[in-house]
């Protein structure tokens, strides 16, 4: 992380798209090549630029897919950053970036940014991942962070997804949830697979209860997803007796 | 609108453009409240976007903690809103 360490002024750079993969029908990764990248820890965002040509421009803060970076080796090190992008109806950035860009398109970037919805490998205590949608993108980060390290810090995803085909990175998580430090439910809200236990519901008491870890494993729980769907399930972990310093939430609107 | 859709996002949505004035990370910073003192890491801030430029709000008073504005030529902040920010020194 020596790299990360040095502090300057951050500013935009030129990145430029090596891949883009569909992870479902309205949800897109663009692996970017970004030469000056100097590592990014898992749960850290970067900004996103677009210019029109008449000088417009419009800006969004992106969490970034891809595991830690900056010193060693495994997925997501040296200058490669993955971003996974849904695109927003009506929006402005997102729609160029799942239906437009392609590989060798330039793409500027600023970061990383964030310091706080971070985990580090040497960090103590189990980890509660609650994801909404793609809210799951910087957990995945984290998760792959976690393989990345050959961690054995036990931790679960807990991922509210409206339906089978809505899940992102589908393959890679029932991968990683052979792993015996990982565990991985998948709630589904409007529509669950054949020979799913649990009706389609939103996450509530009951559910938390039964499946993630419990105020006393002392977690360190990371809720990532729409505001509403953090609120809820914030509110929801303290009224169950989580610490509220234990909970770290990040809200996309 | 029927339905009350919260508008803003987290202190998170403001870490790129102070990642540009300050030279550390805002975002992990404790920040207190001038408004009603409350203390907080700046990440778990209410960030509003859809102003002209981005205001920051207390979680606790709603009170605006700061402000930043860009311009073609200029980038204006205002941390009325705050008493102090406390930021860790590297170890």
């Amino acid at each position: 992380m020596e790299r990360t360490a040095i502090r300057r002024r951050l500013t935009w750079q030129a990145g430029t798209v090596t891949e883009v993969r569909a992870e479902t029908a309205s949800a897109r990764t663009v692996v970017l090549d970004v030469p000056d990248w100097p590592g990014h820890l898992a749960g850290q965002h970067l900004d996103v630029r677009l210019t029109a040509p008449d000088g417009y421009q419009a800006s969004r803060s992106y969490s970034i897919a891809s595991a830690w970076s900056g010193s060693g080796t495994g997925p997501g090190i040296g200058t490669t950053v993955e971003l996974t992008v849904e695109q927003v109806p009506g929006g402005e950035v997102s729609p160029y970036l799942v239906d437009v860009i392609r590989p060798g398109d330039p793409l500027e970037v600023r970061g990383p940014v964030g310091g706080w919805f971070v985990w580090k490998p040497e960090q103590e205590g189990p980890i509660q991942l609650i994801g909404g949608g793609s809210g799951v993108v910087p957990l995945m980060a984290m998760l792959r962070a976690h393989a990345a390290a050959a961690s054995t810090t036990p931790a679960r995803l807990l991922y509210s997804v409206r339906r089978p085909e809505a899940v992102i990175y589908v393959s890679d998580l029932k991968e990683l949830a052979a792993s015996d430090d990982i565990e991985v439910t998948f709630a589904y809200t409007r529509e669950a697979p054949p020979g799913e236990q649990r009706a389609p519901a939103r996450i509530d008491a009951g559910l938390l209860a039964s499946v993630t870890f419990q105020p006393e494993d002392a977690p360190t729980t990371y809720v990532c997803g729409p505001t509403p769907f953090v609120e809820t399930v914030a509110d929801l972990l303290v009224a169950a007796g989580h610490d509220p310093a234990r909970i770290r939430t990040e809200r996309f609107g | 609108m029927t339905v009350e859709v919260p508008t803003y996002l987290d202190g998170n949505a403001a870490a790129g453009v102070l990642r540009e004035i300050f030279a550390v990370d805002i975002t992990a910073a404790i920040g207190r409240c001038a408004g009603c003192g409350q203390t907080g890491v700046f990440a778990e801030t209410r960030v509003y976007l859809d102003a002209p430029g981005l205001v920051a709000r207390c979680q606790g008073c709603d009170e605006v903690l700061l402000r930043v504005v860009t311009t073609p030529a200029d980038t204006y902040l205002d941390l009325r809103g705050l008493t102090y920010l406390r930021v860790p020194n590297p170890a």
